[in-house]
């Protein structure tokens, strides 16, 4: 790896330094106590040095799964929906399961930087701005599905409330139409927290820019920052009061994106307990992917004394949690199921755990519910290997979810007459892999070009920050 | 650069936040008010201790929430009311608890804009030139140096005694900050 070549004093790590904060007696947030230059060198070295060739070759391997990506939603273009698998009885297949797939991997970046920033979990500091990443750049896999899922791009402006030649207006009454509102409005609003932490940190790559070029590139997002406390005041108010409109924000997201299925009448989509539901799956797949991604980049990036095993423990708890809430809201259902008397609702349930499609269900219970009890064990919960295949199991039951919610549902509904079966088509399952392209893209990009930790916040969790009265 | 060079005020630099919070008070006493403190973290406790007041963004937070809801609500109204009516299920045409979703998300939206127009309004950014800019010392506020800088627009502000104060509230290094007419007046 080229990072070899680096100076081990740019890291300013004193191995002698004991692992308990002096000023708050609990256990440093950041191992070594690099200092605030330390910090800064260490942040800004992925960006302003040669990336190591572990980065080309991620690179390169996601553009490659984003030329499917174009490829497949070109064939869909040319050719319509006919090229996937849905078809009555399923009409909803792999684009609504991706689709809420990746507003879910969404939620953990505003829960990490939002909920946490509120509730004073100080540890945030260290991956709250790669989480943020990552939640614009799965809403952005997100929205693609309803943008294409008709084969028909150029009338997705039906779902906008614009005034047209067909003197038509969006149905205000559909979970559908809320939706798009709250996808939309959840998107631009991670875009703005996003951006507004970034300003600070865009300054120091601005101030420490060698050529003109990144001078003036960073110069224009940090739109003239200077540090000023008459600024930082009113940043941080901004900062506080956009963390409290995102935190209800972040529920509602997803609660929307479960009234989509609540508010039908279809055995198995009907109950009341999917916006909790659905909002703990959807922390729960997040913060699974935070830990994927941060397991490989403060290795490759060595940013190992910023994103410290503290961190990784701490989120092994929450998915711990999340993890046991879904478990739960899966026994509730059953539970549901069988004491609402209702025969359709008893069958749904029975047809999921031993049904045609019983190996997804089950996938989904290994995944979601026994994989994260390795988390009660505090070795586990530190221990990289387990942290990042974890991880990646917990995700792929995540998506095993909605397809067990989505095509388990509909493929068997009242009538046997109208039962069917249903397969993916290869266009559905390139297009899934497609928009894991577009994803991870964006990310090899994002920590190419962008301090994927925020500087100034890890700043001020370091003990020499505190300033005594 | 064209235009007369002008004295535009002094720059204080300071090696860590305590002593940076120390001469704050010290630069509060002495009275003057066209100053500032430039940090590359937000330090707590400067606000009392440069006397400064609490920030109003919050106001813009409320007001624009409250105009997103409220445009939200509108939106709908008119939408099912006047520009489409439509009977769904038996319900009225302004059923309001089916809008309330929507309302709730474009209050969001409209709080969230005023987060960050309060912020932009308030700290006067964007502002791509200060005359701070051109010390090259102050490169360095957005790494691990801290810094005051007082105006020479300060009705208190005389360059010798300005500086010695700064010196005796223990300035690493002091530093005159000028600025061609031009650019003053922009900024």
């Amino acid at each position: 790896m080229a990072v070899a070549e680096i100076d081990p004093h740019t890291l300013d790590i004193d191995p002698a330094v004991t692992d308990i904060d002096p000023v708050e007696g609990r256990p440093r947030l950041v191992a070594g106590a690099p200092g605030f230059h330390g910090v800064t060198e260490a942040v800004a070295r992925p960006v302003e040095w040669k990336p190591p060739r572990g980065w080309y070759v991620v690179l390169a391997i996601s553009l490659a799964a984003l030329g499917i990506f174009g490829v497949a939603i070109a064939w869909l273009f040319w050719e319509g929906v006919g090229i996937w698998g849905n078809n009555i009885p399923v009409g909803w297949g792999f684009p609504i399961v991706n689709f809420v797939f990746w507003v879910g991997i969404g939620h953990a970046g505003t829960l990490i930087s939002a909920v946490l920033f509120l509730l004073r979990q100080r540890w945030r500091t260290s991956i709250n701005r790669a989480a943020e990443a990552m939640t614009i750049f799965a809403v952005m896999c997100a929205l693609v599905f309803p943008g294409i899922h008709v084969g028909r791009p150029w009338l997705a402006y039906w779902m906008l409330p614009l005034p047209n030649q067909m003197a038509m207006w969006p149905q205000f009454r559909s979970p559908l139409m809320w939706d798009v509102f709250a996808v939309s409005i959840y998107g631009t609003v991670s875009l703005l927290f996003w951006y507004l932490g970034l300003i600070p940190d865009l300054a120091t790559l601005r101030d420490r820019a060698k050529t003109r070029i990144r001078r003036l590139a960073y110069g224009l997002f940090a739109i003239g920052w200077r540090g000023s406390h008459r600024q930082w005041m009113h940043y941080e108010k901004a900062y506080l009061l956009l963390a409290g409109l995102a935190t209800p924000l972040v529920l509602s997201v997803h609660s929307v994106v479960s009234f989509d299925f609540a508010t039908s009448q279809i055995p198995g989509w009907h109950t009341t307990i999917f916006p909790p539901y659905f909002v703990a799956g959807a922390i729960f797949s997040g913060v699974a992917m935070v830990v994927t991604l941060m397991v490989v980049c403060r290795v490759a990036f060595r940013l190992t004394h910023l994103i410290t095993l503290l961190h990784f423990d701490r989120m092994a708890k929450l998915m711990l949690l999340t993890g046991t809430l879904v478990g739960y809201a899966y026994a509730t259902e059953f539970f549901i199921a069988w004491y609402s008397g209702n025969p359709f609702e008893r069958f749904a349930f029975i047809n999921r755990a031993l049904g045609p499609y019983a190996w997804s269900y089950w996938i989904m219970v290994t995944c979601n519910v026994v994989v994260p009890q390795l988390f009660w064990f505090k070795k586990l919960r530190t221990y990289i290997p387990v942290l990042f295949v974890a991880s990646i199991l917990i995700n792929v039951g995540m998506w095993f979810e909605r397809f067990v919610i989505v095509v388990t549902s509909l493929h068997r509904d009242f009538l046997p007459s109208a039962w069917g079966l249903y397969a993916p088509t290869t266009w559905d399952i390139l297009t899934l892999i497609g928009s894991f392209g577009l994803f991870f893209t964006m990310f090899c990009l994002f920590v190419r070009f962008l301090p994927m930790v925020a500087i100034s916040e890890v700043k001020g969790v370091l003990p020499e920050a505190r300033v005594h009265e | 650069m064209s235009g007369e060079r002008k004295l535009w005020g002094l720059l204080a630099e300071f090696t860590s936040p305590a002593r940076l919070a120390e001469a704050c008070r010290g630069v509060r006493d002495a009275g003057y008010s066209r100053w500032d403190a430039h940090t590359p973290f937000p330090v707590h406790g400067l606000e009392a201790a440069m006397g400064l007041r609490r920030s109003p963004v919050g106001w813009f937070v409320l007001g624009l929430g409250l105009a997103g809801a409220a445009g939200g609500m509108l939106l709908q109204w008119w939408t099912a009311t006047t520009a489409y009516p439509l009977v769904i299920s038996g319900k009225p045409l302004f059923s309001w608890p089916a809008f309330v979703p929507v309302m709730f998300e474009c209050g969001v939206l409209g709080g969230a804009a005023g987060a960050v127009l309060g912020f932009l309004l308030l700290a006067r950014l964007p502002q791509p030139f200060h005359p701070l800019f051109s010390s090259e010392r102050f490169e360095r506020f957005s790494d691990d140096r801290f810094f005051i800088s007082i105006e020479a627009a300060d009705p208190r502000f005389d360059r010798a005694a300005t500086a010695e104060l700064l010196d005796r509230l223990g300035a690493q290094h002091v530093e005159a900050v000028e600025t061609g007419g031009a650019a003053a007046a922009a900024a």
